[in-house]
């Protein structure tokens, strides 16, 4: 019974490596390091660990994400005078900032925002080539494109918060700082100095899509592994060639709320509701500031805010002195 | 160890004991933990002050286990206050009988004004205050004492919004020479960078150990810096930082000063603001107004009273980064409650501090 309810996978194979094809492309050239298995990795995906195919796009985003994170990192460890005790007692309080507001889109001294221009240019390329050598590989297996488009919705959004927005708005100042506690800060500030982000319809439909994907996620997640005695886990298979498995999934879910998804329909469902989160936040963010300044007060322009009955002040509904038991 | 036959027994009888122990222990600690519940009562039990319409969220909570402790410091001035002595018009005053008596209180009676200079005494912590004319504390007791009757006089709104409490010496000092919860300017946090880089990212007292800038309450509450987050129309045009036209930046300095106030009082965002629309003035409650004028009450205690004192204070007494002197701000009265000493009040029984001219004594 309890051998579905495991966090681990349950079945381990290990033989020999598996190399994979090599045609007309020449593809096992190119692709490096000696297979081996970790049991550790086993329980979590497949054990098998590498080989890897690097090339040139693996080679650029590899090298412009290190130096990236380089610069980032010791910009920190220079804000605490290179002690790195400080440097992990502090290390969620630091940041890479962007520049100040006075600069706009010129570029500023090194110490107020420059080494965040350079660190931002070299993501941008080492995120883009990322995006390139995803669409390489899958046009290599002679698969469909749809990892790099969903790659592409989330690199959408990064480019909108760094890049799209602040030319838009004529700062770099309004771009999100590199680190932990200082990018959630600029979140809340955001939202706060522009009305409220949650009034803003594109919010709410990221949201949507956001938690709508967690639910989709946990449901096809909890099916299969529900129908994998059967066969289930053979999802491909069953797409084209129904069987109990699938059978008995798609009555389950059809019997509890009238509906239900197909093996291969689940699977457009779960990739749209994950691309779209991206998609419409992105447009919700470039919407703020560039279209609408203020979205509480664009809410209540279009009657979506509704004003609330009751006094404001804690003297309409007990005292103080009543609260901390000092009563006179 | 065990006896043959009791492990001939088990093996020819197997049994599950693992699942019943296990269906067992957790329902009967589920059982213990209700029972233990309903007679116990809720071991972290919360209170709620409502502080806006239903729906909003609007509460202060509090530990009623916190509720129920007074604050400490209350008791010690009550041990430290004493009735006034009416005068009839026959006592010497204190400037012809005493030495060294500080400007303004020349014209006390002799009882009145021993009653206070040993209330001053024990309410700043220095047994020997205004004996010694030279000594700097004598210097700045007289500033504190112009201060003190000017925040009585003058910032009745903020002071006495709920009731009479009035402040002394004791609503800072509580007993110590120097106050606790003072401040001093610590921006820049760091050498290696400049501008908006420079005043955040730090665990320091000013920024509440956050990641918050720094600077605020030097900006606001020293350098008069105005708080104007948002814009009032729903599309405003502009450069962040050109015109008038608030950056982030400003959004998250003014954050961090409002994450001061409230820990500082020990209260949250929706003690004064429905959190949905964080500017509206029609929206807020009236300790939002009582802390505006709080504002601009510490920016002239600083400005006026405190920032002079520079001069005058011994080295060590100031801040450790600019050498500046010990600046006031909400905490320092307030030590973390809504109404500093949880409203007692402090002045009933000291009409010399409460005004700049002639005591009232009721006569």
């Amino acid at each position: 019974m309890a051998e579905y309810q495991n966090i681990f996978t349950q079945v381990q194979v290990q033989g020999p490596p598996e190399m994979g094809m090599d045609n007309e492309n020449n593809m096992a050239a190119e692709r490096m390091l000696q297979p081996f298995y970790s049991k550790l990795v086993g329980w979590i995906g497949n054990a098998q660990i590498g080989p890897i195919y690097l090339g040139w796009t693996g080679m650029v985003s590899a090298a412009t994400f290190i130096l990236c994170m380089n610069i980032i990192g010791i910009n920190m460890l220079a804000q605490v005078n290179w002690s790195i005790p400080e440097f992990l007692r502090q290390g969620f309080w630091l940041a890479l900032e962007p520049p100040s507001p006075e600069y706009g889109l010129r570029m500023p001294p090194l110490q107020d925002g420059g080494w965040y221009i350079i660190a931002s240019f070299l993501l941008l390329v080492s995120v883009c080539t990322w995006w390139l050598r995803t669409y390489l590989l899958a046009e290599q297996h002679k698969m469909g494109k749809h990892v790099a488009w969903a790659f592409a919705s989330a690199i959408w959004l990064f480019l909108v918060l760094g890049l799209f927005r602040p030319i838009l708005m004529g700062s770099w100042s309004e771009a999100v700082p590199y680190g932990i506690f200082p990018h959630l800060d600029w979140t809340t500030a955001f939202s706060i100095r522009y009305g409220n982000l949650y009034y803003n319809p594109f919010h709410c439909l990221s949201i949507v899509f956001l938690y709508g994907s967690v639910l989709l996620f946990a449901m096809h997640g909890a099916t299969i592994l529900a129908v994998t005695r059967f066969g289930g886990d053979r999802e491909l298979e069953q797409i084209v060639d129904r069987g109990t498995a699938t059978e008995r999934a798609a009555l389950f879910w059809r019997w509890t709320m009238g509906f239900n998804a197909t093996m291969e329909g689940i699977h457009r469902w779960a990739w749209w509701f994950a691309v779209l989160t991206p998609i419409t936040g992105g447009i919700g963010i470039l919407l703020t500031g560039t279209v609408v300044d203020n979205w509480f007060i664009w809410a209540q322009e279009h009657n979506f805010a509704p004003m609330y009955d009751g006094s404001y002040g804690y003297e309409n509904y007990g005292s103080y002195e009543a609260f901390i038991g000092r009563e006179e | 160890m065990l006896p043959d036959w009791f492990s001939k027994w088990n093996r020819e009888n197997p049994t599950d004991v693992e699942r019943p122990a296990i269906i067992f222990g957790a329902v009967g600690v589920a059982v213990i933990a209700v029972i233990a519940l309903i007679v116990l009562g809720q071991p972290f039990a919360t209170a709620s002050l409502q502080t806006g319409p239903r729906g909003t969220g609007m509460e202060v909570v509090e530990f009623k286990s916190d509720l129920a402790k007074p604050d400490p410091t209350i008791e010690l001035f009550l041990s430290s206050t004493s009735d006034p002595v009416v005068p009839t018009g026959s006592e010497q005053t204190a400037g012809a009988a005493r030495e060294n008596v500080p400007p303004g209180l020349e014209n006390l009676t002799i009882e009145n004004y021993d009653r206070l200079l040993a209330a001053m005494r024990a309410w700043t912590g220095i047994p020997d205050l205004f004996d010694d004319a030279e000594s700097y504390q004598t210097a700045v007791g007289h500033v504190m004492i112009t201060m003190t009757r000017n925040i009585n006089e003058n910032w009745d709104g903020h002071v006495n919004a709920n009731k009479e409490v009035g402040v002394t010496c004791f609503t800072c000092h509580r007993g110590e020479p120097v106050p606790s919860e003072v401040w001093f300017k610590a921006t820049p946090v760091s050498k290696a960078t400049e501008g908006w880089s420079a005043v955040q990212n730090r665990t320091t007292p000013l920024s509440s150990f956050t990641s918050l800038p720094s600077d605020a309450l030097e900006t606001f509450l020293l350098d008069y810096g105005t708080i104007g987050v948002h814009d009032f129309e729903s599309r405003v045009a502009g450069i962040p930082g050109k015109d008038d036209y608030p950056g982030i930046q400003h959004a998250e300095r003014t954050y961090a000063l409002m994450n001061y106030v409230a820990n500082s009082l020990g209260v949250n965002c929706t003690f004064c603001h429905n959190t949905r629309a964080f500017y509206d003035g029609s929206q807020v409650t009236p300790q939002w107004g009582t802390e505006s004028l709080g504002i601009q009450m510490v920016q002239e205690i600083n400005n006026e009273y405190l920032v002079p004192l520079e001069g005058l204070l011994p080295e060590e007494r100031l801040g450790p980064v600019h050498q500046d002197a010990p600046k006031a701000a909400c905490k320092t009265c307030h030590k973390g409650y809504q109404q500093p000493l949880q409203g007692t009040n402090v002045i009933g029984d000291w009409p010399e501090l409460a005004t700049s001219e002639a005591p009232e004594y009721g006569n």
